[in-house]
């Protein structure tokens, strides 16, 4: 288990100091993460370093899981696109499913923490317990752009709750509740972010049978239509008429995503011509994933939505050059020309992908300038101190808080 | 050594950590912009003149306002950018009166006749409207003289520095920053005091402003 003070030599002492302060201020408290799936996907992978070190800085921290069937899971995922914006129907029977399975969940999770804080649509129903305490709604989601049908339907409970959780100003809106901007973070000591030898970097790049012989491009994400993998493909092969280079879509999948195999499978299609392509179904391996990211001469993010863009944080804290899509929380991550290149289309990214691989100089800079920006803005120790700060504005109204 | 002689009153050093409320409100144009302008509260003005500082901390200076960025970068109105990025924050001991002088720049453009009217953001690339909250919590640090204060200086957050540089100056309106005030009434050193308040933070990186201060004051203790 990692300690806090391991963080010391990336942030600084002062910056643990503060935690421990803002800490005793949530002594007596339990806060209650409730999602839907402990392994896969972004809010798993913080949920599973951050409730250990609130209980190392004494706050009472639990994390519970709601229950669902294949049916449940299909629907959530139809929720998750219409709220990205993607088109699809969605049916009457489709809330129904959604209703029962959230009336079984109702009846069985325990919502007895002081805070209860609810990641994402899949368990927002659970409100509806609500007794004498807090409720927190953490939205992870895109929701600049959503369908109105299923955005109104999760209003009847958003307004229930005492204040929600948003990763962008772009998907605030005006609500009746009190709604706060945290960034999602990353671990700078997981398996996934810390430093590697150069020696575990080519073992994984032999395992998955990738010379280095050519520049790598690569795009880390789970096979999803948002994530773009075949819009990828094609900016590789605009950027191949000019430049030889690999390209690697590695991603693995997460078991309340039932879409995955299907996209994957049409990236492999689309790639199966080309023997620079690596299209990766990996399983959950967090040190290949680093590797992978550690071996690329670029790396790319080019969502259609995105909830936040870890992969792009996870980049950039490995000092890569980065091109990526202007949507969601990315333009948060990159500064444009500063920290990475944001595009807005396949050719865009094209451009950009050929911009870097043909200066170096430049490139390294960008990535330079990215870690620093990450290490200030989207460590998890930020995200730590913002989720206290959270849970102490539920008991304080004003704009400046004396404690 | 006169500069480590026990000053008359200890200095406590405060720390302050801003939540980012969301307001849900958002200007297309210029006109909605200076609108929202006038309703939102103070909390949403500081923090749209004030971010940059504390999220860009090892950057190179940034234009000290998201109005500025936006306008320029967004809209396309370099000229009106300008204008407001060079508003001199240092002058205004209020946050109503920045509103104020903010509300007028923008104004004054729009009445020079221009298509800036005219300009309108994409989707998704509309001013969101956000606000502070402050969480005001003292530290441990505790300084006796001008000796510990420097070297507690070296190593408390860019938070601490924040708060007791621009947050006691403007937020809660005080006439100079907490350190100068120190120094001058229980330090007794009116001089250095002067120094360290003729400091300009907005045309520096938080990184730069501790550098400059631990600088001044070593530069009188060496004097000593």
């Amino acid at each position: 288990m990692i300690k806090l003070e391991e963080y010391i030599p990336i942030v600084g002492q002062s910056v643990i100091d503060d935690l421990r302060l803002i800490a005793t201020r949530l002594k007596g408290k339990t806060i209650q993460h409730i999602n839907s799936t402990s392994v896969g996907g972004g809010v798993a992978e913080i949920l599973s370093r951050m409730v250990p070190l609130l209980q190392e800085l004494g706050v009472g921290a639990r994390w519970d899981l709601i229950k669902g069937g294949e049916q449940f899971f299909e629907v959530t995922k139809k929720f998750h696109n219409a709220l990205h914006g993607y088109p699809g129907e969605i049916t009457k029977r489709d809330f129904e499913i959604f209703l029962e399975t959230s009336q079984q969940n109702i009846n069985e999770v325990d919502t007895c923490g002081n805070i209860v804080f609810i990641h994402d649509p899949q368990p927002i129903a659970l409100v509806k317990r609500r007794q004498g305490n807090k409720w927190l709604w953490r939205c992870h989601v895109d929701v600049s752009d959503p369908n109105e049908k299923v955005w109104n339907f999760l209003m009847e409970y958003i307004v229930r709750y005492d204040a929600a959780v948003f990763s962008a100003p772009s998907f605030s809106r005006r609500l009746p509740i009190r709604q706060f901007l945290i960034s999602p973070s990353i671990d700078p000591l997981s398996d996934k972010n810390k430093e590697l030898s150069q020696e575990t970097i080519d073992r994984v790049l032999l395992k998955y049978q990738i010379p280095k012989d050519k520049p790598i491009v690569t795009q880390i994400s789970r096979f999803d239509r948002l994530k773009d993998p075949l819009g990828v493909i094609e900016a590789y092969r605009e950027v191949k008429k000019y430049i030889n280079c690999r390209l690697v879509l590695a991603g693995g999948g997460a078991s309340d995503d039932p879409e995955g195999t299907m996209v994957f499978t049409q990236a492999m299609e689309m790639a199966k011509k080309d023997k620079d392509i690596h299209v990766l179904l990996l399983p959950q391996n967090d040190i290949e994933i680093n590797a992978l990211q550690r071996a690329s001469t670029v790396i790319i993010q080019k969502s259609i939505r995105e909830g936040f863009g870890l992969t792009v944080s996870e980049a950039l804290w490995k000092a890569k050059p980065v091109v990526a899509s202007n949507v969601g929380g990315i333009p948060l991550q990159v500064k444009h020309k500063y920290s990475g290149l944001l595009c807005h289309s396949i050719q865009g990214a094209s451009f950009a992908i050929k911009q870097l691989l043909n200066s170096p100089a430049y490139a390294k800079k960008l990535g330079e300038n990215g870690k620093e920006h990450i290490r200030n803005n989207f460590l998890i120790t930020r995200h730590l101190r913002d989720y206290m700060l959270l849970f102490l504005s539920l008991y304080h109204g004003e704009d400046v808080v004396y404690l | 050594m006169a500069l480590i002689l026990k000053a008359k009153e200890p200095f406590r050093f405060y720390t302050r950590l801003h939540l980012s409320e969301l307001t849900g409100l958002r200007a297309t144009t210029l006109d909605q912009l200076v609108k929202l302008i006038k309703d939102v509260p103070g909390s949403c003005i500081y923090h749209h003149t004030h971010r940059f500082l504390q999220q860009h901390q090892f950057f190179s200076p940034e234009p000290p306002n998201d109005f500025a960025y936006w306008v320029s970068e967004i809209l396309g109105e370099k000229e009106l950018g300008e204008r407001l990025a060079s508003i001199d924050i240092m002058q205004f001991a209020k946050i109503h009166d920045l509103r104020e002088r903010i509300i007028s720049v923008i104004e004054e453009y729009l009445k020079e006749g221009r298509f800036a009217q005219l300009k309108f953001a994409r989707e998704g690339e509309e001013f969101y409207f956000i606000k502070s909250v402050s969480f005001v919590i003292p530290t441990n640090h505790v300084a006796d003289n001008l000796a510990d204060f420097v070297e507690i200086i070296k190593k408390i957050t860019f938070d601490s520095i924040y708060f007791h540089i621009f947050e006691a100056r403007l937020r809660l309106e005080k006439k100079a920053n907490d350190f100068s005030n120190w120094i001058e009434n229980s330090v007794g050193n009116k001089e250095l005091a002067d120094e360290l308040a003729a400091l300009d933070p907005y045309t520096r990186t938080l990184d730069d402003l501790r550098s400059a201060i631990i600088s001044i004051i070593n530069k009188k203790l060496f004097e000593q």
